[in-house]
């Protein structure tokens, strides 16, 4: 379930990038803000967050917490792959690296509750 | 595609920060969480926390909007070493060694992407398929 929820994210990080070709260049933001609400995608990606949290809480009320952290941190590296086949964004050595850390970081930390 | 202009990092830096007060608020107000309308609407913390998450939201998607997804995305991590603090300083909570291998981990994953992102402009190396770990 707490998988399944990184592709929700994944999805609605997408869904915001999208959106944000929508708004003017170099918006003000209250421009943002008030596109948020105006632009197709960027609401529905919002509202996948939304639906994010719903699994999320879900998911929890089976107290697996320690586990849910770093399965969550999955979501850098989905992210990472589905810009660069979606976005045709360039990844390099160094932002691979770069995002297997943070995984790794975001794992740990997730972890420490435990322990704490 | 070209790199992520410094600004963008910024914004989504900066939206981090508001983001990680919003975790405080939400804290704080789930100490006094009463399910009537009248106990909701006047717990300040909870609802100064969703606002907090709101901007935090309007400052991300002004981020966005130029440079790549997959630079900025990975600087929403940087929120949870604000969180860390904030738990520290208003909530007494402990700063273990897990904790601070896994903020140096997310430092150092930072800046190996902004590193790669300097370099995106001047050679693009075609992606290799994700390492699953």
């Amino acid at each position: 379930m707490v998988a399944c929820s990184t592709i929700i994210q994944v999805i609605a990080q997408l869904l915001i990038k999208a959106g944000t070709e929508q708004l003017p260049a170099d918006p003000t933001l209250s421009q943002t803000a008030i596109g948020m609400f105006t632009i197709l995608p960027l609401f529905a990606g919002y509202a996948c967050y939304g639906l994010f949290t719903i699994v999320m809480v879900l998911a929890l009320r089976h107290g697996e917490l320690s586990m849910t952290f770093p399965i969550l941190a999955l979501s850098y590296v989905w992210v990472a792959g589905a810009s660069a086949i979606w976005l045709h964004e360039s990844l390099n050595a160094a932002k691979i690296a770069g995002v297997a850390v943070i995984v790794g970081g975001v794992a740990v930390l997730g972890r420490s509750d435990k322990s704490a | 595609m070209n790199s992520t202009p410094l600004a963008s990092m910024l914004w989504v830096l900066v939206g981090g920060i508001v983001g990680s007060l919003g975790a405080v608020g939400l804290k704080a107000g789930a100490g006094r969480l009463k399910f009537t309308i009248g106990a909701l609407l006047s717990n300040w913390q909870l609802i100064g926390g969703v606002i907090a998450y709101l901007a935090s939201s309007v400052l991300f998607v002004k981020g966005m909007k130029q440079g790549q997804l997959s630079v900025l995305y990975p600087l929403v991590a940087v929120g949870q070493i604000w969180t860390l603090l904030w738990g520290r300083i208003l909530f007494k909570e402990k700063i273990t060694q897990n904790k601070l291998i896994a903020v140096a981990l997310i430092l150092v994953g930072v800046g190996l992407i902004g590193y790669g992102n300097s370099q995106s402009e001047v050679t693009a190396v075609p992606a290799p398929a994700t390492t699953v770990r």
